[in-house]
């Protein structure tokens, strides 16, 4: 070996060659990694879904599929409604302060129109699908169940706004999509451009 | 040494036409197409959801892929006449299901996603433009490159009917496809219109085509400054060898 | 930095990292005279790498059902994100592997790199070849098109030629009567988990020889045999940083090769993904012109070029088989002096030219339908290829060959 190497040229070229090496090695990387992000197939799956709700009847829930997860759809009777500011004390989070819906439906009953409301039927405690349970005081819940949730996998409850209850696994409300209605019996789920607004 | 590097590229050599030969008995027309005309690429979308997809499924293929070739979702919409319950996001289905147009044609129609790059683009414009009248089959149709084809000709309002002659040339058959009605179209139109509907199954056998060759610039380019990095390094570390 | 060293000395009370680097890289002698063919080792590990990463993340969006095969290649194709590229990359990695190792081969048979001490380290490689054609046959079967399902009919009915269990063991193969569902289900696990295992085991054997004897050189003599003071031998030059930077110039070429057919000709007219394979598998319609993908080609043309005997195609399965053992044997078939083709004299060089000719030669026929004519041409290309072999241990020992140099002659 010679020592005659002018080493601030060696070190550059070094430096260089490094620099595109790493260059190169992210390009080879990126459309692997982006190869892992839902597919056309998956977006296509996930896009926004028409719904009919006219065929729903007062205190009946209707379940359809979007992005692959259960939404329900309730038509809330005014008994129903009236029922919900009354357990306030009961529940984690009555006024909805943790962001689990979109702002229009940042309200007393969670929803756009006040009978009808549109929630992600997936437990925000591991993702079980709970139970509608809109009986009231049934045997195995206990005299003060006023209709919900129940979900069979660790016991959580959520009232017929989806605010979950006190003293259970869940800690937060369940999601309400966003959402709008396309006419007075038509609803968009997943798209909510204008607000949500009929 | 020299010998067998020599004799490597004579070997390549001699294999380069048979690589250039395709199995066809009937001489094919050269398709004009172009990848890059989005103008021809979008009338030869409408021309195939508008005649092909009635009978012939895409199903790989999805409407909100036209973003590729400049549609955007209106324009799928409006200029598809899409219906309202079809979304962009769905693939391409035939109008009528296959077991009824096997029915009527004997053969399903085979799905188009691919046919592209089963039958070559070549291979397309000259089918399309090669249906004849011919009483004999049930369809009334037949064609010069797809003898017994099964699909009726549904562009015989743009082309017209065409009919096939047989002249006699010292003992060799020639064929010959003579215009006997003409359609809507003039014959220059027509192959127009083809050469758009080929264009249009060469983008839809492979959608990716557009973005592959723009980002084979990108890498090779990408590429050539690095070998020229590494020489020079390699050059550099081999300086104390000397 | 000291911190570096102190992690690397921690390290090295538990596992051998800086002897390993010492005995595999910077203190590895590969010999100074390396040339141009000596690139096709390295980028043969390459390939494995590319072929595996890319077929990894493949394997998450193929489906192994008949049903859904060719569909899901095609969503492949079109709705995973850069999945087009995910695929060409495998499918043009096929093809240049083969490219690669044929080019590795011949660079070993030019040399005389098979000859002793390093014939452990050719079967081994050949173990490899063989692994090889196993892999890349099963998955081809997995694009489900008409040519990967009459393909793999033609290639497992071979196996029915053979006498008395012949129609037992292809109906084991495919586990059906015929090349099915079943088939394509035990092809991928084949393709997707055993033969790459065996495959990333033998590359490692491979390996492990190669540093053992050292690597042979276009002089074909051994480096090893004129050590310097320092222990090293002269001629050698270590692998690290030397060898190193002299690959990542070849890897890059490489790379820009299989950058241009990958983003502009990743079909290859026909011989890397052929048309035919573009319609979904069909039992019951055979495409007018099966060949088999190009790397089989010469062997696909030694069968079709014996005529059957006895009333059996046997034969010709047999003249396959041997056609691609036979380089198992090269070790012992030559006798000639010295081992570089640079020594050989010109008996020597006329054979090996002859079946370089023979093996293109054969690699077209293979792909043409076959005529009257092209079959008599690949039966007399047939007799050079074997003649090559079988005539070997004559040749060599009659053919003048020049003296071989005490010391490497540079390039």
């Amino acid at each position: 070996m010679t020592d005659n190497v002018d080493h601030s040229k060696r070190n550059m070229l070094l430096a260089a060659t490094a620099a595109a090496g790493g260059v190169a090695a992210a390009g080879v990387a990126a459309p692997f990694v982006l190869s892992l992000m839902p597919s056309e197939r998956a977006k296509a799956a996930g896009a926004p879904i028409e719904v009919d709700i006219s065929a729903i009847a007062p205190g009946a829930m209707m379940s359809v599929e979007w992005q692959g997860k259960p939404v329900w759809i309730v038509r809330r009777t005014p008994e129903m409604l009236d029922m919900l500011t009354k357990h306030d004390a009961d529940l984690t989070d009555p006024a909805s302060t943790v962001p689990q819906q979109p702002e229009y439906c940042n309200n007393a009953t969670r929803s756009v129109k006040p009978e009808i409301l549109v929630v992600l039927g997936i437990c925000t405690h591991l993702g079980c699908s709970p139970t509608f349970r809109p009986e009231v005081s049934p045997a195995d819940l206990g005299a003060n169940w006023a209709g919900g949730w129940f979900c069979p996998c660790h016991g959580s409850r959520f009232d017929l706004a989806a605010r979950v209850f006190k003293g259970v696994p869940a800690p937060t409300n369940l999601i309400i999509p966003p959402h709008k209605y396309l006419s007075e019996t038509k609803l968009l789920i997943g798209d909510d451009s204008k607000g949500g607004a009929a | 040494m020299n010998a067998i590097k020599k004799l490597a590229v004579l070997a390549l050599l001699l294999a380069a036409p048979a690589m250039a030969a395709a199995n066809t008995d009937v001489p094919l027309d050269v398709a004009p197409i172009n990848l890059k005309d989005q103008a021809s690429l979008q009338r030869g979308a409408k021309l195939f959801v508008s005649k092909c997809l009635s009978c012939h499924s895409a199903s790989y293929m999805r409407y909100n892929r036209l973003g590729d070739i400049g549609m955007n979702e209106a324009q799928i919409r409006k200029d598809l006449e899409l219906p309202d319950e079809v979304k962009t996001g769905s693939t391409m289905q035939a109008a009528m299901d296959a077991t009824s147009a096997k029915m009527a044609y004997g053969v399903a129609p085979p799905d188009l996603s691919v046919i592209a790059r089963s039958r070559s683009a070549d291979w397309l414009y000259t089918y399309l433009r090669s249906f004849y009248v011919d009483t004999t089959r049930a369809s009334g149709w037949n064609n010069t490159v797809f003898p017994g084809v099964g699909m009726p000709f549904v562009m015989s309002d743009m082309q017209g009917e065409q009919v096939l002659e047989v002249e006699e040339h010292g003992g060799h058959k020639v064929q010959k496809l003579m215009l006997k009605t003409p359609g809507s179209m003039q014959p220059a139109e027509y192959n127009t219109a083809m050469t758009d509907l080929t264009n249009y199954l060469v983008f839809m056998g492979e959608p990716a085509v557009l973005v592959r060759h723009q980002l084979g610039w990108i890498v090779l380019g990408f590429l050539a400054l690095l070998l020229v990095l590494m020489l020079a390094l390699k050059k550099e570390i081999w300086k104390d060898l000397k | 930095m000291n911190a570096m060293k102190k992690l690397l000395g921690w390290v090295d009370e538990r596992f051998p990292l800086i002897e390993t680097w010492k005995l595999h890289l910077s203190e590895y002698y590969a010999p100074k005279n390396f040339n141009f063919w000596y690139f096709f080792g390295g980028l043969a590990l390459l390939v494995l790498v590319i072929q595996i990463v890319s077929g990894i993340f493949l394997t998450m969006n193929y489906k192994p059902d008949a049903l859904f095969a060719f569909a899901s290649v095609e969503y492949i194709m079109r709705d995973v994100q850069w999945g087009w590229l995910l695929r060409y990359m495998h499918s043009t990695g096929a093809s240049l592997f083969f490219v690669v190792i044929y080019l590795h081969m011949f660079r070993g048979m030019m040399y005389g790199s098979y000859r002793k001490p390093r014939e452990l380290l050719w079967i081994i490689g050949m173990v490899i070849y063989l692994a090889l054609m196993a892999e890349a046959f099963m998955g081809y079967l997995l694009p489900w098109g008409q040519m990967s399902y009459w393909g793999a009919q033609v290639i497992v009915n071979l196996f029915a030629t053979v006498p008395y269990i012949g129609n037992d063991l292809s109906t084991l193969i495919r586990g059906d009567f015929v090349i099915s569902d079943i088939t394509l289900n035990r092809f991928f696990a084949l393709h997707v988990i055993a033969v790459p295992l065996l495959l990333v085991a033998i590359v490692f054997v491979h390996l492990v020889a190669l540093h053992a004897v050292g690597s042979n050189n276009p002089d074909g003599i051994e480096i090893k045999k004129n050590k310097g003071a320092d222990g090293h031998p002269v001629d050698g030059i270590p692998f690290f940083p030397y060898m190193v930077a002299k690959d990542g110039v070849a890897t890059v070429a490489f790379l820009i090769v299989f950058c241009a057919v990958l983003f502009f000709a990743p079909e290859m007219g026909g011989y890397f993904i052929e048309a035919n394979n573009f319609v979904p598998a069909d039992p019951m319609k055979t495409p007018a012109h099966i060949a088999p993908v190009w790397y089989f080609t010469p062997y696909y043309a030694i069968l079709r070029a014996v005529p059957p005997m006895f009333s059996s195609q046997f034969p010709g399965v047999v003249a396959m088989g041997v056609a691609t053992m036979i380089f198992f044997a090269l070790p012992w078939l030559d006798r000639g002096k010295v081992k570089s083709i640079r020594y050989r004299g010109p008996i020597y060089k006329a054979f090996l030219a002859a079946f370089v000719v023979s093996f293109l030669g054969l690699g077209l026929l293979g792909t043409l339908p076959s005529t009257p004519t092209y079959t008599n041409i690949a039966r007399v290309l047939s007799v050079v290829y074997f003649a090559f072999f079988i005539l070997m241990p004559w040749y060599t020992k009659i053919d003048k060959c020049k003296p071989e140099p005490d010391r490497l002659t540079s390039n």
